[in-house]
């Protein structure tokens, strides 16, 4: 078994170059993304050694960037575009829900959308305005399209070629404050689907959900509630659109308790919608009423007080007491 | 105006001559292109009467455009790619798409219409401006594949002002895309006049991106023809992206929501009937060519035929099965999709 150590930028990097290899009809496409590597480097290299032709860099333009890989895709190109920053998608969100997510559809099937839209995301990094915002329940939302997020270099490796092989539209959500941790890579084998949910840290007492950065901040509070008798089972969701209901749910049925974990607000959100799919499921299993812990229904602050606005361990163990006091 | 326009026939049918384009069409030719507008037209006042019967949603007259539409249409090679927006009817019909497919839409029994693939001709996009990067995107494609095709966009003058299509002339520039695009200028964005959208004259917008653009007599379809075959043949050789600038004029309604008389006098639409696309065309044959009344008489009864056709196909067109909406939403089936669908069939199971 090959295994080797890399941080998720470089995951990415090297999946994304597997892919190449693979199949002349994958693209790249983004701002910075040739000689520059990208603003996160995660294409290091990659112009380098597929040329411009394959690894281009774009006008800075995020509507035309989405808007022409649309009509790559038409000519049988699969690109993956690189958004540089989440706050910076906005401008293409008419070309992802009007037509990205609609051509397949109004085309019967004719026209395969297999583009992936990377999307660096979530705060955590002491950013500006602009550079921190979680925007993945716009495209949860939309039908046409699919959403998937890694936690660790090793899905972040195989996620991304998966994404890219897909004929279906990902947004593939990527979480900054990640790309420098290290993890183990299997270079063999890719483990579970794309959708699948993984239980990272099996418990007995609460399910705690979390994706993207938040897997990190769980499996810290779950140690730490471990710590005081308390044990979480720590669940990494993936797959945003479709999630895995099933592995949520073999988890809620023995824990009775329910916890979402995300970086955004909670209105309408992912865990909203977990929350209401697995009330629906496990009714009668559940001890306690599901619970979110969220952002807030704020704009993204200012980074300096972002640790208030993103979940933190602390405010994971408080939502846990929450839910343990219902037996008391 | 005048001479910046390109023109090769007079509103009164008299050849034109200009310094940088001549007309290479021959008798046979011309008379082509004078039915396929003939039809286009006939295929544009059935689908208005449909709508009036209550028989379609909603329909986007073509009228007065159809020089625009065929001459470019026309100019196009098998190979070249054609994106169009929901007004062009004569570009469908020059790619062969059957006229019932362009109103399926309207009738609302589809989304689409038409495989896009087969008549290598886009879906219609309704969305202002969103189709012309897909149009540069696919040039990029066809460079990558070192194809020698084209492709070619149609917008209007409301949709210049989108980003969109700021956005897909930087590309199209940066990149050499073998793009063309045509932009019908046809006065009217619903209610507003072209002068809310531009203080110059639109084509001169290529200039600042560093293409070049053209005026051409939109209501001319010689002149239409020969700048777009032009166009088509500097894309298909490397020389990059043109912007063509149809100028003509929306006869009708802008849809058939829409009530032109809040906005526009009448002195301005009679102005324009006396540069109708077609009727020049008609002088032209009988005068220069010796084409006999009843040769137009053929061509009328054929679009009457057509239209005729047309209007059996769409009032046998029915709507799709409810399950239809939960079809091809994803190429690998989504559980929330497929709930969706299981859903509405127990749902008509149960009130069985």
């Amino acid at each position: 078994m090959a295994t080797t150590t890399m941080t998720m930028a470089r995951a990415l990097n090297e999946g994304m170059r597997r892919a190449m290899e693979r199949d002349p009809k994958v693209l790249l496409m983004g701002e910075d993304i040739g000689k520059l590597g990208g603003v996160f480097r995660v294409t290091d290299g990659l112009q380098k050694d597929f040329g411009d032709d394959r690894v281009i860099d774009a006008p800075l333009a995020e509507s035309a960037i989405v808007g022409t890989a649309v009509g790559l895709a038409m000519r049988g190109y699969r690109t993956a575009i690189e958004i540089q920053f989440d706050g910076f998608v906005y401008p293409a969100f008419d070309q992802i829900v009007s037509q990205v997510a609609k051509l397949h559809k109004r085309s019967k099937g004719v026209y395969t959308m297999g583009l992936v839209i990377r999307l660096p995301y979530q705060g955590g990094i002491g950013a500006v305005e602009h550079h921190s915002e979680s925007p993945e329940a716009y495209f949860v939302h939309t039908a046409g399209l699919r959403v998937v997020t890694p936690s660790t270099p090793h899905d972040a490796y195989w996620m991304i070629q998966e994404s890219i092989a897909h004929d279906d539209p990902v947004i593939f959500c990527e979480p900054k404050s990640r790309y420098w941790d290290k993890g183990e890579v299997d270079l063999d084998d890719p483990g579970p689907g794309l959708f699948d949910a993984v239980v990272r840290r099996p418990g007995t007492d609460v399910t705690v959900v979390a994706y993207g950065s938040m897997v990190k901040t769980a499996l810290r509070a779950a140690e730490a509630a471990a710590a005081e008798g308390t044990s979480l089972e720590v669940i990494d969701l993936r797959g945003l659109s479709p999630f895995d209901t099933d592995v949520m749910a073999a988890s809620l049925e023995r824990t009775g308790r329910l916890l979402v974990v995300q970086e955004a607000p909670p209105y309408a959100s992912v865990g909203s919608e977990i929350v209401a799919t697995l009330t629906e499921r496990c009714f009668y299993s559940l001890r306690a009423p599901a619970l979110r812990v969220a952002a807030y229904h704020v704009p993204y602050p200012a980074s300096r007080i972002e640790d208030v606005f993103r979940p933190s361990v602390e405010r994971v163990l408080d939502g846990v007491d929450r839910l343990m006091e219902y037996d008391q | 105006m005048a001479d910046e326009l390109v023109q090769l026939l007079s509103p009164e049918g008299q050849r034109v001559d200009h310094p940088d384009y001549e007309c290479s069409l021959d008798d046979t030719a011309i008379l082509g292109l004078y039915r396929d507008m003939v039809i286009v037209r006939r295929i544009c006042n059935e689908a208005t009467a449909l709508q009036r019967q209550g028989q379609l949603a909603l329909w986007a007259p073509v009228q007065g455009q159809e020089a625009a539409q065929i001459g470019s249409g026309r100019a196009l090679a098998p190979g070249d790619f054609v994106f169009p927006s929901y007004r062009e009817h004569g570009v469908a019909w020059t790619r062969g798409i059957p006229p019932a497919d362009m109103l399926r839409i309207f009738r609302a029994t589809e989304t689409g219409g038409w495989d896009p693939q087969r008549y290598h001709c886009n879906l219609p996009t309704i969305v202002l401006g969103d189709q012309v990067p897909h149009a540069v995107g696919y040039a990029m494609g066809i460079q990558r594949d070192g194809a020698e095709e084209a492709a070619m966009v149609f917008f209007g003058d409301g949709a210049s002002s989108q980003g969109d299509v700021m956005e897909s002339f930087v590309w199209a520039a940066s990149f050499m895309a073998p793009v063309v695009f045509v932009l019908q200028n046809n006065q009217w964005a619903i209610s507003e006049p072209t002068s809310l959208q531009t203080k110059i004259p639109l084509y001169r917008r290529a200039d600042g991106f560093g293409f070049p653009g053209v005026r051409v007599d939109g209501n001319d379809v010689l002149a239409v023809y020969e700048v777009s075959r032009r166009a088509l043949e500097r894309a298909r050789e490397g020389g990059g992206p043109t912007l063509i600038e149809a100028y003509t004029y929306r006869m009708g309604a802008h849809t058939t929501s829409d009530d032109p008389t809040r906005y526009r006098v009448d002195a301005e639409v009679e102005v324009w009937r006396h540069r109708d696309p077609i009727e020049r065309v008609k002088a032209l044959l009988a005068r220069e060519h010796a084409v006999r009344s009843s040769t137009f008489e053929e061509v009328a009864a054929e679009a009457e035929a057509i239209a005729q056709t047309l209007r059996a196909d769409v009032l046998a067109m029915d709507a799709p099965p409810a399950t239809d909406m939960f079809d091809d939403v994803y190429a690998e089936p989504h559980p929330w999709t497929e709930a969706g669908r299981a859903e509405v069939l127990a749902f008509a199971e149960e009130a069985r």
